[in-house]
């Protein structure tokens, strides 16, 4: 009869713990987590036990209340008597309208500086290289209100435009005035969600328009396929841009022809100017500060992207007889953009949360909708403050998800 | 060693949050300080003087609260605060008061939780527009552009004004008085809406007054008093009172002149009461005998208040009118010490 005896374990000892480098970072992490988590638990144990103090609840049935309020710039249609809930729809689509337009803006302006930065001009090199000094180095508060008071300021009053033939464009101190588009044959609106909160109408010229855009590109992309097919067979490219032209521009001149295309221009009426797209001053000024002062950054990122490509590329470029624009735009550019993208995509965010500055000219954004007047009637300081963060951080997720996608897209393909 | 700071930072708050809790006047007295919200500038009601001294109608009766409570009118910090921040500054205990011409209203009495002690200026929302526009009525102003201080009752009764009357308007929203004069008068907007008392204060401070007029329609009644938070009864009643003393204190002649003298003892019972010369008035409130009496030192009773800051020898220059005492038919009328 023989008996096994496994050799003794070595016990567990809770010293271990901290002296067993086996364990020791694990327990330093669940350490650190207990703090955070008992910090966490802290600050929203004391908000609720003041907030029970004060006899305040968290509720957010102040939404479906009237707001009450006017506000000036509005893409959906809104007046006074309103919700709170669309109230911040307004506000939300005009902060999204700023941060678009800026995005595009400071993407142009910043693309063009960064590489006239990098210009063998030295006039033009210097120039660039003080914008970029002067709008990065000084916070985008000031930019903006300098900008709206340049705008405000320098711009003749609507009454001196009395009996004046003003023209397509009217620049007044209460905003600039372009033409609208008009259709003496409308097609109509679309509209969803009723009569409720959250009703709006859609365009349906505006619809047939985007129909035939995209249709007339459609046929263009295809002449150009075939293009590049007789050229990769015969060696000579076919002349098709103006057929390209012709598939896009006819049937978009028919389709404006059709729906009674003119132009509204803005007339003096009473205090003001009446009709016309209103561009306010506060948006002007808004979208031009934080274009130039996002621009800064990103021309800094354009010429960092640029120079990051070895030199050599360009000279093989020229080797093998490239022209200097196409070695730019085949050879350069596409490598440069995998390393411009990943810091344009905060740049984009910056821009964005940026916008939130707004107050200070008096653009109603979803802060100054639903994080000023609408915290400020109804009192909910801490719901409307966490709605408006939620908003940002949805905000910014989808921008950053969008330029994510469209980076691994650009982005070296490793095999 | 940055823990320790951090800690300590922590525990602080802490102690902090846990003072908020108790009695407002006890947290006053061991301060030794104030903290009176005000106007973040409005000549006349709470505007700083050249030497950075703090003046005006409302700031009035912060000094007097200081006065009655710590026996030091200049014992006060003024925090400027905007439409928009001044309720959030009340509610958190950044301020202990808020004299702010703030409308008494019932959802900020009642949903914010707030006190309104009482009315020390009975105003209404007027409109402010420049001569040469010709405008005598303020329903002539269809499609006009109208300044406004967002975070505002006048907000909501611009809003209502021009939906009724069924004419159109263009709002520009401005965060403080001083902005919205400055776009006035630069022509970014057609009129300035906002309590008339106030329109009075912002264009006296204008280079020639008398090129802008006030519309005569007076759109909604805007009550200004002094607020605290809810809850605190004690603190309440302090400010509360104290805003009544300055009031029967007019009302029985009691004047910064005089009261040294009627304090002595009076041939009238109720200004003793008042003055502390007979009963216990102060002592109830949890103060000493003679807090009343150093509230109208401090300034004057409310009528001089009045007269020294905004009354027709200003440059502001507004009539006592609604704001006169009821025995000159007036809404001014205090409860009786007793």
């Amino acid at each position: 009869m023989t008996t096994l005896t496994d050799p003794p374990k070595e016990s567990f000892r809770l010293s271990m713990l901290i002296y067993d480098t086996r364990y020791r970072s694990a327990t330093i992490q669940v350490v650190a987590l207990m703090g955070f988590m008992l910090a966490a638990a802290w600050l929203i144990d004391n908000t609720i036990t003041n907030l029970e103090s004060l006899g305040k609840t968290i509720t957010f049935g102040f939404f479906t209340e009237p707001a009450g309020y006017d506000i000036n710039q509005r893409l959906l249609d809104y007046q006074s008597r309103d919700t709170h809930l669309r109230a911040a729809l307004v506000g939300l689509l005009n902060t999204l309208t700023v941060a678009v337009l800026g995005c595009i803006t400071a993407t142009v302006v910043g693309v063009l500086v960064g590489v006239l930065r990098l210009s063998k001009n030295w006039i033009v090199a210097k120039i660039m290289t003080v914008y970029v000094e002067i709008f990065r180095n000084v916070p985008v508060l000031l930019w903006i209100v300098l900008v709206f008071a340049l705008v405000s300021e320098s711009t003749p009053h609507p009454k001196t435009f009395k009996g004046v033939d003003t023209g397509a464009v009217v620049v007044t101190n209460r905003g600039t005035y372009l033409p609208e588009f008009l259709f003496s044959n409308s097609l109509g609106d679309l509209s969803f969600f009723g009569a409720s909160s959250l009703r709006f109408n859609v365009s349906l010229d505006l619809i047939a328009f985007l129909v035939v855009l995209f249709g007339g590109l459609f046929v263009s992309r295809k002449i150009k396929r075939s293009a590049d097919a007789v050229q990769e067979a015969t060696g000579i490219r076919p002349a098709t841009w103006w057929k390209r032209l012709a598939v896009i521009a006819l049937p978009i001149a028919a389709l404006l022809y059709a729906l009674g295309f003119h132009l509204g221009y803005a007339e003096l009426k009473g205090f003001n100017f009446k009709g016309g797209t209103h561009l306010r001053n506060s948006l002007l000024a808004l979208w031009l500060a934080l274009s130039l002062y996002t621009a800064a950054f990103i021309a800094e990122i354009v010429r960092g992207g640029i120079l990051a490509i070895s030199h050599g590329q360009t000279e093989a470029a020229g080797a093998l007889g490239l022209r200097s624009g196409r070695i730019m735009s085949l050879v350069v550019l596409p490598q440069a953009l995998r390393v411009i993208i990943p810091p344009m995509i905060s740049n984009y965010l910056n821009l964005t949360k940026n916008s939130s500055l707004a107050i200070a000219v008096g653009y109603m954004d979803i802060t100054g909708t639903l994080g000023g007047i609408t915290m400020n009637q109804t009192g909910r300081e801490l719901e409307c403050v966490l709605l408006l963060m939620a908003v940002y951080l949805i905000i910014s997720l989808s921008i950053s998800g969008v330029m994510n996608v469209y980076n691994s897209r650009v982005k070296l393909v490793e095999r | 060693m940055n823990k320790s700071v951090i800690l300590g930072a922590a525990t602080v708050a802490c102690l902090s949050a846990g003072a908020a809790a108790a009695g407002t006047l006890d947290d006053v007295k061991a301060r030794g300080k104030l903290n009176c919200g005000v106007a973040s500038g409005l000549v006349g009601f709470a505007t700083p003087d050249a030497n950075g001294e703090w003046g005006g109608f409302d700031v009035a009766v912060c000094r007097a609260v200081a006065a009655a409570v710590l026996g030091d009118p200049k014992a006060v910090e003024f925090v400027p605060t905007t439409g928009k921040t001044r309720f959030t500054a009340l509610a958190s205990g950044e301020i202990d008061m808020l004299a702010r011409n703030t409308t008494w209203t019932f959802s900020r009495d009642v949903d914010l939780k707030f006190t309104f002690v009482g009315v020390n200026y009975y105003d209404g929302q007027g409109f402010m527009v420049p001569k040469e526009l010709g405008v005598s009525s303020a329903k002539e102003l269809d499609g006009a552009t109208v300044c406004i201080q967002t975070g505002t009752t006048t907000e909501l009764n611009l809003a209502d004004f021009f939906r009724t009357n069924g004419i159109s308007y263009e709002p520009v929203p401005i965060e403080t008085n001083a902005e919205a004069q400055q776009q006035y008068l630069a022509g970014a907007c057609d009129v300035y809406t906002t309590d008339a008392s106030g329109l009075a204060a912002t264009r006296a401070a204008f280079e020639a007054p008398n090129d802008h007029t006030v519309l005569p329609e007076i759109i909604s009644k805007e009550p200004l008093g002094p607020l605290v938070r809810h809850g605190d009864n004690e603190w309440g009643d302090v400010v509360r009172w104290t805003l009544n003393a300055l009031i029967t204190a007019e009302e029985l002649g009691v004047t910064s002149a005089n009261v040294a003298e009627m304090a002595a003892g009076t041939e009238n019972p109720e200004v003793n009461r008042l003055l502390g010369s007979e009963g216990s008035l102060g002592e109830m409130l949890g103060l000493d005998a003679e807090w009343a009496k150093r509230a109208v030192m401090a300034g004057g009773n409310y009528g001089e208040v009045f007269e020294k800051n905004i009354g027709e020898n200003t440059p502001i220059g507004l009539a006592r009118g609604l704001n006169a005492q009821y025995t000159d038919g007036g809404l001014i009328y205090s409860p009786p010490f007793r």
